[in-house]
């Protein structure tokens, strides 16, 4: 009982370590403070993967009463130590990717045209923005084919990621 | 069910919600991964500019070194004396005389088979345009009308105050441009994109035109060209880097060197002194100041437009007037005498301003003043403190350096150099600045904002503050003035604004840190002198990059230079984890890896998100520290018959082996001899605390000394420990130049200082 009290004790020290770090990354002006459009980054780096839903509801808890643009590292910590305790918010596996894009591939391609591609982006789930849009584009589609062969891509991602 | 209708809804209901759901997880994956891209491009960002910062700490420290040595080291044998007069004489030396160096250009002959550009004076603007297209196609200008235009625009700039001021009345349009780093291409595309300088379109360049990139020179002369030609319109301030002393390390002096061969210590020395005469401000309207650094809480501009400019040669060392006064007192007449024989370091700021007046020139064939150090670091108490521990470390261990080194110990007391003294009773030359009036240059050239308020030393650089918003508002207050433009960071858009955008950052070499790093930018000010950015980025293999890759591969670039810098600490990190291996199982855990490293090289880096790009994954989150290390070595070493240890060492100071070659190769032949070689690390090795024994270094001079004639090759030397930059020789095959020898192709990144 005593041990495992302590493993958790040097987990839960690990945790506050790392989310300390990836928080000084942002925290440009060295006061503990970031500014709330790169909570979704931080958390992100940290190995979750929210919705934008989720990510919204996660800043309304870690921000100010009145809200000032900025997070509190005070308030984001014990928040953030809980969602890696209770490992929530867990990234996406390489064959569940897949199996999203044979969805919107219907018609068993093995391809996404363009054109689709930025129907469903911009038009599906929580739409990119056109940033997002392009910036996905360019790594993704292949310009001779003007398509993207998404199993080939999701493979070249999960490298690179790695 | 129902009707064949609900159904088919029920399905297209299902079916649009699986779409629905389909897009929302790969935004959501998509999402994820842009931001961990984003993470890594900040971590890599952190990377280069520690290590960055971190070399101009150590160059600091070089330096106190040196200035120490000038002060304090008496030669207490014949062997020492000997050494010290190789080390810092050169043979020119007594036939010096300024007028002779002035019409020294005249006598260069410019053979026939020579296709460059010429130069006729007074210039014409198409001179200077084709200047630019000269050095476009890659071909260089001769040292004959380099040393005339250098001579031409030394007379010009003296003629200038020390703050400029402009007015937006006469030109239309006023472009600031940042920081230029010796990177050609980017100069041109400003010209291509903005246009060539006129009456109508003005130009201000915020200092640091040199160092780090290639083409420093061309850089140089295109803009004294232009300045010249317009000078009403066309402005430049000093930089930090418009300094000999920062030059020898940051390798526009060995630019010089290796475009000239016969006139570059010619070169060199007329730069030092039309570096010193740089305006160091310059203001438009009343309203703009721009100047390169930043400014500091006891900023006085008018003080600043008063002072002698001109004598602060180098913001690296200065002896200033007080102390230099009590030596004076001290010494008194017995070493004039003495005075004919000692040497003075070549590399130490000269007088060399033009007299102006006729009489001076016979006492100035005498002697040049020498400026020995005192304190590298305005009268901030930390900057005291470290001098004055870093000189108490040094006169120990060069106690003990003398007797290791078998040399005869006479038990001098320590007391200021002969030389040192000698040359104040000779101050005829130029009058010393006062500690303040130093201090006032050294701020405005080397200091960054901070977001805190308040003023604190500038202990990562070295030198100047950094300082709050409350400075600048307090500033700008005081003279009445809108906002301030000011370069010497380097920004991923290629600028910042801050505080409460009274501060703007400008900086204009793209791809600063490596191709991918960063954009440039320049700005334009409008009647209302509001301002207008322009970002772009010289180089075409970016544009067709997509984010994640240009991420890579800056972050590659990044993460060697990190990995060269723990190779270089292998001994001090073995040490650290043994002390979290207490059962000396050889294993620790990542987060004991994670403290010990930043305990060791003080980056400040985010290590705990670095950790995967540089440890394989390990069993259970322990690392098998000692296979780590010896997979870091193996990485670096290219000669195995080198032990670890010594390359070790040497990478760790390989900047400051580079520079102290450079030093002590004196006639700038790129030889110096196993004795010199020999000698000088025994002092540096005893300052800096390296243990390495006689028999190594001797062996490894032998060793390095390819063709067996007593002599080292400096950049021989360099390159067989790979000490070179590398960036060239891996594959940046896009706007690199076909650089057949790394060593001259000088490439941008700064590595591991």
């Amino acid at each position: 009982m005593a041990d495992e009290k302590d493993r958790e004790e040097i987990i839960v020290a690990e945790f506050h370590k790392k989310i300390k770090e990836a928080f000084e990354v942002f925290d440009h002006e060295s006061n503990n403070t970031v500014d709330v459009r790169e909570i979704g980054t931080i958390i992100r780096s940290l190995g979750c993967c929210p919705t934008e839903g989720e990510l919204h509801d996660l800043i309304a808890e870690v921000e100010e009463e009145e809200p000032t643009g900025y997070i509190r590292f005070e308030k984001f910590l014990p928040v953030m130590t809980e969602i890696l305790l209770e490992r929530r918010y867990r990234p996406i596996p390489e064959d569940v990717l897949l199996r999203a894009f044979e969805v919107l591939d219907s018609a068993k391609r093995g391809f996404l045209t363009r054109d689709e591609l930025i129907k469903y982006m911009t038009e599906e789930g929580e739409p990119f923005s056109q940033e997002e849009m392009e910036e996905m584009l360019s790594a993704a589609i292949d310009p001779e084919s003007n398509s993207i062969h998404y199993k080939d891509y999701i493979t070249m991602m999960v490298i690179d990621e790695n | 069910m129902g009707s064949g209708t609900s159904t088919r809804h029920h399905s297209a209901f299902q079916n649009a919600e699986r779409t629905f759901k389909a897009a929302a997880l790969i935004q959501r994956w998509y999402r994820r991964y842009v931001a961990r891209l984003e993470m890594r491009r900040r971590c890599t960002w952190s990377i280069f500019q520690s290590i960055e910062y971190a070399g101009q700490q150590d160059q600091v420290k070089l330096h106190d070194f040196f200035s120490y040595l000038m002060d304090h080291f008496i030669p207490s044998s014949h062997n020492e004396r000997e050494f010290l007069t190789r080390m810092f004489t050169e043979d020119r030396f007594t036939q010096d005389s300024e007028m002779e160096k002035c019409s020294d250009y005249e006598s260069i002959e410019v053979p026939d088979s020579y296709t460059g550009p010429r130069l006729s004076f007074p210039l014409l603007p198409d001179h200077a345009t084709a200047l630019i297209e000269a050095f476009r196609l890659k071909q260089q200008l001769h040292a004959r009308y380099v040393l005339n235009l250098l001579y031409e625009t030394k007379k010009h700039l003296v003629q200038l105050p020390n703050i400029n001021r402009v007015s937006t009345c006469y030109s239309e349009e006023i472009t600031v441009c940042g920081d230029l780093h010796g990177q050609l291409d980017d100069l041109i595309f400003i010209f291509y994109k903005n246009g060539l300088p006129s009456p109508e379109r003005s130009y201000v360049f915020n200092g640091d035109f040199v160092d780090r990139g290639k083409d420093s020179v061309e850089i140089l002369m295109i803009l004294f060209a232009f300045m010249l030609v317009y000078p009403k319109e066309f402005h430049l301030n000093r930089g930090n880097h418009e300094d000999h002393m920062v030059n020898l390390r940051y390798g526009f002096t060995k630019e010089v060197m290796n475009k000239y061969k016969i006139h570059g210590k010619e070169i060199l020395r007329t730069l030092q002194d039309v570096f010193c005469w740089l305006p160091l401000a310059t203001l438009i309207d009343e309203k703009v100041l721009i100047l390169h650094g930043g400014v500091s809480d006891i900023t006085d501009l008018e003080l600043l437009d008063k002072i002698e400019r001109n004598k602060i040669v180098s913001t690296m060392r200065c002896k200033t007037r007080q102390k230099s006064e009590k030596q004076m007192e001290e010494k008194g007449k017995a070493n004039r005498k003495s005075s004919a024989q000692e040497p003075i370091p070549w590399f130490l700021p000269q007088s060399r301003s033009l007299p102006s007046s006729p009489l001076r020139l016979s006492s100035y064939k005498a002697r040049k003043t020498n400026r020995s150090s005192s304190i590298p670091c305005g009268g901030c108490l930390d900057g005291r403190e470290l001098s004055r521990q870093v000189r108490s470390s040094v006169e120990l261990e060069l106690e003990r350096c003398r007797q290791q080194a078998g040399l005869l110990v006479t038990g001098q007391k320590e007391e200021p150099s002969r030389s040192a003294s000698e040359a104040d009773s000779e101050a005829g030359e130029l009058q010393k600045p006062t500690q303040e009036e130093w201090r006032q240059v050294v701020d405005i050239l080397w200091s960054d904002p901070m977001a805190q308020e308040g003023c604190k030393a500038n202990t990562i650089r070295g030198g100047g503050c950094y300082f709050g918003p409350d400075v600048t508002q307090q500033l700008l207050q005081k003279y009445n003035l809108q906002f301030l433009i000011r370069s010497h960071e380097c920004k991923p858009e290629g600028y910042e604004f801050c505080h409460n955008r009274k501060v703007l950052t400008i900086f204009s070499a793209s791809n600063y840190y490596e191709v991918g790093s960063n954009r440039g930018a320049y700005v334009k000010l409008g009647p209302a002198l509001t301002p207008h950015i322009v970002q772009y980025q010289a180089n075409k293999v970016t544009n067709t990059l997509t984010m994640r890759q240009r991420i890579s591969r800056v972050e590659e670039s990044a993460l060697r230079a990190l990995r060269e810098k723990l190779f270089a600490h292998s001994s001090d990190l073995l040490s650290e984890f043994k002390k979290h291996d207490a059962d000396k199982v050889g294993l620790i855990t990542l987060s004991d890896w994670a403290a010990a490293v930043e305990s060791v090289l003080h980056l400040g880096l985010p290590w705990r998100m670095l950790r995967s790009q540089l440890v394989n994954s390990s069993a259970d989150n322990m690392l098998e520290y000692k296979s780590w290390l010896k997979n870091l070595a193996k990485e670096q070493l290219s000669h195995e018959n080198i032990q670890s240890s010594l390359l070790e060492t040497l990478y760790r100071n390989r900047s400051n082996l580079e520079t102290i070659f450079r030093i002590i190769d004196s006639d700038h032949s790129g030889f110096i001899s196993l004795d010199e070689f020999r000698q000088t690390w025994k002092l540096l090795s005893s300052h800096m605390n390296i243990d390495i024994t006689d028999d190594c270094i001797c062996d490894l001079a032998r060793s390095i000394d390819f063709n067996k004639d007593g002599h080292i090759d400096i950049n021989e030397f360099l390159e067989a420990f790979r000490l070179v930059e590398k960036s060239c020789l891996e594959g940046d095959t896009s706007e690199c130049p076909q650089a057949t020898n790394a060593k001259d192709s000088g490439c941008n990144s700064p590595g591991a200082c």
